[in-house]
């Protein structure tokens, strides 16, 4: 192939991240040298761009900065740790070295991702090597967890619900070992493993991302109707499962798709992913991967908020993608079939799935796993892990199943539950059931504002309102951020805030209820004051003038709040 | 007429010493003096003309010889100093001496040649003790030398020793104790009784000082032959601070504004480590890096109260303070002016002598002592008059008794050429329970809880010649400064980066977490940036499961450390004495064996000699 794997469609030099990849002999650098200074506990810029791809990187306690800065200290810088398995299926002892290195090595809580990963925070650099060891000993890794490469692959974490689910979640497994990182260098700087020869020949190593990976970060999610929980259209790569028959016939392939915006700058913007036909589950894994070589060879390599591929298809139309991805396969998808998504949240409470096993789906707030003095869920799930014999399922909600208990296990489970008082939500709002938020502070660097410490005293003011106005039990997905990039996915919520700065938000309205539409700016900066007055005016008319099972979003678009937005360059208009 | 470099034969020192000399003397002594230098010339003193020293005045009277025994003027002070005390005062003797015209060599024992030792006729001695009554660093060799058995009989010498220490510690005095033991068995003669000091010297090394002058003039007087009348000599000696001292001194503090007063230690840690910048503008003082700050401290309020109410005393009762007769309300005396958080074996003596107390008196047997040594720890004045249920001694009896509230020297940790008006300390809180109380740091303690920015604070310099820099800018050196063990380092390095040094630099520090106890840790990742700090290792003891410290990382560096001190680096320790200098020590001599091939002999006289040769240094406590 002659595409050049630097190729910018705007021919500017590219970015200077790009120079750090190539330079760093496939992932390497000067990572193994800088871990080892004792100096600093931070690590400089360009091994942190690199870090990434082993699944982590830098951040500092931002509650600290100016305190120590005073003290003569440098920040209290620590990484977070991201541990992926696809579609967030872990056995109880993978729970339990969770646990256990969360205790030692991170902060003692685990966060649950929007990715059906798990993240630790603050563990120091010195402890970073023990950490990734006792991971990858535990047959989990943290490579390709962040980075320009293929993120976790996300499909319907429950593959015991059905058959098809189960099937789904192996295609899942699949894409996600054929597109991880080849690279030793994820063995050699933190398993300790043998040095490879340096290969002259960059295909060998990496032979689809190259030398310098991928523009910017991919993500693949599988859906299987009606469930839209892994929000397919936020995909870069979505996948969704048709049934015919009661057999997998295969999966309609959805582009484009992402939530990263910049403020103030309108040639940003989330976008939901297109579907473009159809394709057998034999195709899936070469579809994905000449997806994945398209936007490595055509994505923009100059500027990276403009790098991810919904920029790469809508700049050059999606008729050229899907000719180019027809050139690279050499066949055509066939045109796509009829599917269905009723909502984008989790089912809580017991289900029983194929072959007779039981799964308790656990509302986990903001997916913080962690002891209140009032609420033991970490040693609870802990005291579970270590009776369980099923395994557990990270949800895309953020939410745990503990799933495939035997009916004999299952009364032994329950009493935990309730000896620890593990809650399926029932005592919450549908509101605070169907909410998700970001971490943001004090650990992410990007962010502008608060969101997994705010949302939960946002939300008891605004369950005040939803119970005023009757609406107590009505399904209404609400999600926050503290910055624009999108990590709780706000732009597919029904209402959304994300942080502008300390104490102030732009709130969205309009979202789709099954995750299909984006939402719209309802109003800039506003902080609590305007935010509960909005929404009680808000609520009020919902509760008065809505149709026979209107949705929310959808009532804010009928009753004009905001405009209809069908993708993503309406966003801004 | 002056002497002045330009106009006589001699040098800046000797005419600064001639013109001081010279007004002092009277008509007799000048003739003697004038007969005395043409006798030492044999009487052919042939003065070449043209040179100065016939403009001279009166100062150089005719040279007509005076039929006088040549009797010798000459006097050694020898010091042994590790904070620079001893130092500080041997000083002051030599020039109380110089000025009533004897000759004064003034060493310090690690620069003194032993050999001499035998030709000395009045030789006087400084020394502090240390620890469990171990001599300083620098007077080690010489201490060894004069009990072992090459030391030469001096019957020909005379005598004293002013010996520095603390009560509170078991071996008072020890060091000075046994110089003048060693001194007496070789057949010297002690012409003044030793003095042995508390931590508040100043008095009696003062009435020492007198003494040593005294017996000095009278013998010099009574060899000189003819009676001495009405002149200087023979009367008491004026022990008045001359011009030349500075204005501000630890008999005269300054009062100084603390400008920054802050926790080096992050959330979460166990420390408490204040960095304090203090103001001294218009002080006139002058500190070189290795040198220590005086802090006159202040008793807890809440201690002294709680001390006023067991004691059944009145806060506003009068006290007097001192021989001075100055008075002050009680209250304000145990403040600001006496020691009540140390007990001594004296001071428990004379309480149970004083109260008559049948409990403290059967404590103070001789049977008891180790009991008593084991009552005497962790425990202060309020233990004691509660355990004994001491009513009824009267404030002013028991004030009496008490010493007076000493300063604290904290290591300096900037450098004025930086800081030209300030100066940087850093001063861990001492805080921990013991005997079912709580028990503070007295001068920490107020540092980190009761003094703001704005604040003053009675402060000096305490200058300390045995912790220097090289004179050579180009002289590596090794940096071995543990939790507030670096303060001394960040002075050092501050010097050197305003200098313009360029010899390499190499600073071990450890501590309790690298998060939060890392002192100063911005500071050092710029210098080291920068190139002022070569290389710098780092043991935090708690962030592993095996606890390692700075000995560890010298030991994992043994190869280039060794390289280091063959290219003639110079080490300097500072922190804690008992446990960290000694595991420094050892990982040095393990060192040289393990990378010079030397025995252990050879690895300890290398240390020594490393020591005279001042590239040993240590600031340790």
């Amino acid at each position: 192939m002659s595409e050049n794997n630097l190729m910018s469609p705007n021919s500017a030099p590219h970015s200077d991240v790009e120079d750090i990849k190539i330079r760093s002999n496939y992932l390497r650098g000067k990572l193994a040298e800088v871990l080892e200074d004792r100096i600093t506990a931070s690590i400089p810029e360009d091994e942190n761009r690199l870090m990434k791809f082993h699944g982590s990187y830098m951040q500092d306690d931002r509650d600290l900065r100016n305190e120590r800065k005073k003290q003569k200290l440098e920040p209290a810088y620590q990484f977070m740790l991201r541990v992926r398995a696809p579609g967030g299926v872990v056995t109880p002892d993978q729970w339990l070295m969770m646990d256990r290195i969360s205790q030692a090595y991170g902060n003692g809580t685990i966060r649950l991702t929007t990715r059906q990963s798990f993240q630790l925070h603050g563990v120091l650099k010195w402890n970073m090597k023990k950490t990734i060891q006792e991971v990858h000993q535990s047959m989990l890794t943290t490579l390709a967890a962040c980075g320009d490469v293929n993120r976790n692959v996300m499909c319907n974490p429950n593959p015991h619900q059905s058959e098809i689910h189960a099937e789904v979640y192996q295609w899942a497994c699949r894409l996600s070992e054929h597109l991880e990182p080849q690279t030793r260098a994820y063995h050699e700087i933190w398993l300790d493993g043998e040095k490879v020869a340096e290969s002259p020949d960059g295909v060998e190593q990496e032979p689809i991302y190259g030398k310098v990976y991928l523009p910017r970060k991919f993500k693949i999610g599988l859906a299987v109707p009606p469930s839209n929980d892994v929000d397919v259209f936020s995909q870069d790569l979505g996948f969704i499962a048709i049934v015919e028959d009661g057999k997998l016939a295969g999966f309609n392939v959805a582009v484009g798709g992402g939530m990263g915006m910049t403020h103030g700058d309108v040639k940003t913007y989330p976008q939901i992913a297109q579907v473009i036909g159809f394709c057998t589950p034999e195709q899936v894994i070469e579809v994905a991967e000449k997806t994945v070589t398209i936007q490595r060879d055509y994505g923009d390599r100059s500027v990276r908020k403009h790098a991810r591929f919904k920029y790469t298809i809508d700049d050059r139309g999606i008729d050229w993608f899907i000719a180019e991805l027809t050139r690279r396969t050499g066949w055509e998808l066939e045109p796509a079939k009829a599917y269905y998504f009723e909502n984008h949240g989790d089912r809580y409470g017991w289900v029983k799935g194929s072959g007779g096993k039981w799964h308790f789906t656990l509302f986990i707030e903001n997916g913080r796993i962690k002891d209140d003095p009032d609420y033991p869920l970490m040693t609870g799930l802990r005291e579970i892990a270590k009776l369980h014999t099923g395994d557990f399922r990270l949800t895309a909600n953020q939410n745990l199943i503990i799933a495939n208990v035997t009916s004999a296990k299952k009364k032994k489970l329950e009493e935990l539950i309730g000896k620890f008082g593990l809650t399926d939500g029932a005592r919450y709002t549908s509101l605070r059931r169907n909410s998700m938020a970001c971490v943001a502070l004090p650990t992410c660097g990007l962010a502008m504002a608060e969101s997994e410490r705010y949302l939960p005293t946002l939300l008891d003011k605004v369950e005040k309102l939803l119970e005023e106005n009757g609406l107590r039990e009505e399904e209404i997905v609400i999600r926050m951020t503290g910055c624009p990039n999108g990590c709780a996915r706000p732009a597919l919520a029904e209402l959304s805030f994300i942080g502008k700065a300390p104490g102030k938000y732009n709130m969205y309205l309009g979202g789709g209820f099954a995750g299909e539409r984006l939402n719209k700016l309802y109003k800039e900066n506003i902080g609590e004051t305007e935010i509960l007055d909005s929404l009680q005016e808000l609520f009020a008319r919902y509760a008065k003038e809505r149709h026979e099972g209107e949705h929310f979003g959808d009532f804010t678009i009928r009753a004009g709040y905001v405009k209809e937005v069908r993708a993503g360059q309406d966003f801004h208009a | 007429m002056e002497l002045q470099v330009t106009n006589s034969p001699f040098n800046q020192e000797q005419a600064e010493l001639l013109n001081r000399l010279l007004p002092t003397l009277s008509e007799l002594q000048r003739l003697w003096l004038s007969g005395y230098l043409t006798a030492l010339h044999g009487g052919a003193a042939t003065v070449p003309v043209g040179t100065g020293i016939q403009q001279a005045g009166g100062a150089a009277v005719s040279a007509q010889p005076v039929p006088v025994k040549a009797i010798t003027k000459e006097v050694t002070v020898l010091f042994g100093s590790q904070t620079g005390n001893s130092n500080g005062l041997a000083k002051k003797l030599a020039k109380l001496l110089q000025e009533r015209g004897f000759s004064v060599q003034l060493t310090s024992m690690g620069d003194f040649k032993p050999n001499t030792l035998k030709k000395i006729e009045n030789l006087f001695i400084v020394v502090s003790t240390h620890g469990d009554g171990e001599p300083p660093d620098s007077a080690i060799p010489f201490y060894e030398f004069l009990h072992s058995k090459r030391a030469p009989q001096l019957e020909g010498t005379r005598y004293s020793v002013l010996a520095l220490g603390d009560t509170s510690y078991e071996f008072f005095c020890q060091t000075g104790k046994d110089f003048d033991k060693r001194l007496a068995e070789l057949g010297a003669k002690a012409i003044v009784p030793r003095v042995d000091c508390d931590v508040d010297f100043e008095e009696p090394a003062s009435a020492w000082m007198s003494q040593v002058v005294t017996a000095l003039t009278d013998s010099a007087a009574q060899e000189v032959g003819p009676p001495q009348t009405g002149a200087a000599i023979g009367s008491a000696p004026s022990l008045a601070v001359s011009d030349a001292e500075p204005a501000y001194s630890r008999s005269r503090p300054f009062q100084a504004e603390v400008l920054e007063n802050l926790n080096l230690n992050g959330r979460g840690s166990e420390r408490e480590t204040r960095h304090l910048e203090i103001s001294l503008e218009g002080s006139n003082l002058r500190y070189e890096p290795g040198d220590s700050l005086g802090v006159y401290p202040q008793n807890h309020p809440q201690l002294v109260d709680e001390l006023i109410e067991a004691a059944g005393w009145k806060a506003d009762e009068i006290v007097t303070l001192g021989k001075t007769g100055e008075t002050a309300p009680l209250r304000e005396a145990l403040l600001r002016q006496y020691e009540i958080t140390v007990l001594t074996k004296p001071l428990v003596t004379q309480i149970a002598e004083l109260s008559g107390n049948t409990g403290l008196k059967e404590l103070i047997e001789p049977e008891q002592a180790e009991k008593l040594k084991a009552y005497l720890q962790d425990r202060d004045l309020l233990d004691l008059i509660r355990d004994f249920g001491l009513k009824g001694i009267s404030a002013a009896e028991l004030t009496g008794l008490l010493r007076k509230i000493p300063p604290r020297l904290y290591s300096i940790a900037s450098s004025q050429k930086a800081v030209p008006d300030e100066v940087h300390i850093t001063v861990r809180a001492v805080r921990y329970e013991a005997n079912g109380r709580n028990r503070y740091g007295v001068c920490s303690v107020q540092l980190a809880e009761r003094l703001a920015p704005g604040d003053s604070l009675p402060v000096f310099i305490q200058h300390n010649p045995n912790f220097k820099l090289p004179e050579n800018p180009e002289t590596p050196i090794i940096m071995i400064g543990p939790g507030t063990g670096v303060a001394p380092f960040r002075a050092f390095l501050s010097e050197r980066e305003e200098t313009g040094a360029t010899g390499k630099t190499w600073l071990f520090y450890g501590d309790q977490r690298f998060s939060t106890d890392f002192l100063y840790q911005v500071e050092w990742q710029r210098w080291l940036k920068e190139g002022v700090l070569t290389r710098m290792d780092v043991a935090f003891s708690r962030d592993s499961e095996q606890k390692v410290y700075v000995q560890h990382r010298m030991l994992e560096k043994s190869r280039e450390l060794y390289a280091w001190l063959q290219d003639g680096a110079a080490v300097y320790i500072c922190g804690d004495e008992k446990k960290m200098a000694h595991d420094v020590h050892a990982a040095l001599t393990a060192i040289l064996e393990r990378e010079g091939g030397l025995s252990p002999e050879e690895a300890s006289e290398y240390l020594t000699r490393m020591q005279q040769q001042k590239r040993y240094q240590r600031d340790v406590y």
